[in-house]
């Protein structure tokens, strides 16, 4: 249980952070959303511009914190993190979100549509990845 | 100053998401893909990062249900559309397949920009290729 404390804590300072731009500014914290939002024109484009600047800000902070920084281990190539960011800037915008919009705050709505969304791109992930172990 | 308080809220809550996704273990592609792994050595610990999440939020909403507003918005921006379609559930499975790939999924890969690894940018720069393209698909 202790090995999870970690994971615990980040989650409630997730769902502290989406409930703080939902009751102060009335946005649902959905990074793929306000990823693409910034190619169009509008008054919430500087808010949402300083949200993605506050996440860029978050490992460094946690590095201050910690002493170190946030552990990372990327197995993918190149060529495959090419394909996998295609895949998921092109279908987080045809299915109208990602982990944190329909995960963290359209599962918080009780969300029909992001419930369904969730479950499939949990089933689509780990088929790849079981998909992906059982290639030679 | 009331222009400054809407983008400095804003970039406080995305200091909490960023030191969130890091210290729950969330930036780390390899972790994610244990989670997604359940025929391996299965890692819970997203389940754990989803639940916190996910039970703060929904106080969050709860509480936002009872407001007329939000304290530096006129409305709040929520999703209306009920409807589950073929673009809600193609576009979900691409991005699951895009997620096994790397075990990168669009939070954790911006937040991992600052930490200087090029893998992240390579994976940024094409996810905003592939945002790109669906915003000119032909219709």
């Amino acid at each position: 249980m202790n090995a999870y404390l970690p994971a615990l804590a980040g989650g409630l300072l997730i769902g502290l952070s989406a409930a703080t731009l939902l009751l102060v500014n009335g946005r649902i914290a959905g990074i793929s959303g306000l990823v693409a939002g910034l190619a169009q024109p509008g008054e919430r484009r500087l808010s949402d511009l300083a949200f993605l600047l506050g996440l860029v800000l978050g490992p460094p902070l946690f590095a201050a914190m910690a002493g170190h920084w946030p552990l990372m281990r990327i197995e993918a190539s190149w060529p495959v993190l090419a394909v996998a960011g295609l895949l998921v800037g092109f279908g987080t915008r045809l299915g109208s979100g990602c982990t944190s919009g329909h995960g963290v705050c359209g599962l918080a709505r009780l969300s029909p549509r992001s419930l369904v969304a969730v479950l499939v791109f949990l089933a689509t992930g780990m088929l790849t990845v079981a998909l992906m172990r059982a290639a030679p | 100053m009331s222009g400054a308080a809407r983008p400095l809220a804003a970039l406080a809550a995305g200091l909490l998401f960023g030191l969130g996704l890091a210290l729950s273990g969330m930036l780390d592609p390899a972790r994610v893909r244990g989670f997604l792994d359940i025929g391996g050595a299965w890692d819970p610990s997203l389940v754990f990062v989803l639940g916190g999440a996910v039970s703060v939020s929904a106080l969050g909403y709860a509480l936002s249900r009872r407001l007329a507003r939000p304290a530096l918005a006129e409305t709040f921006d929520l999703p209306t559309s009920r409807r589950i379609d073929g673009p809600l559930v193609l576009g979900a499975a691409l991005f699951g397949v895009g997620w096994g790939l790397s075990g990168f999924c669009p939070g954790p890969a911006v937040a991992a920009l600052s930490t200087g690894a090029a893998p992240a940018l390579v994976f940024v720069a094409a996810m905003l290729v592939g945002m790109a393209a669906h915003a000119l698909r032909p219709r």
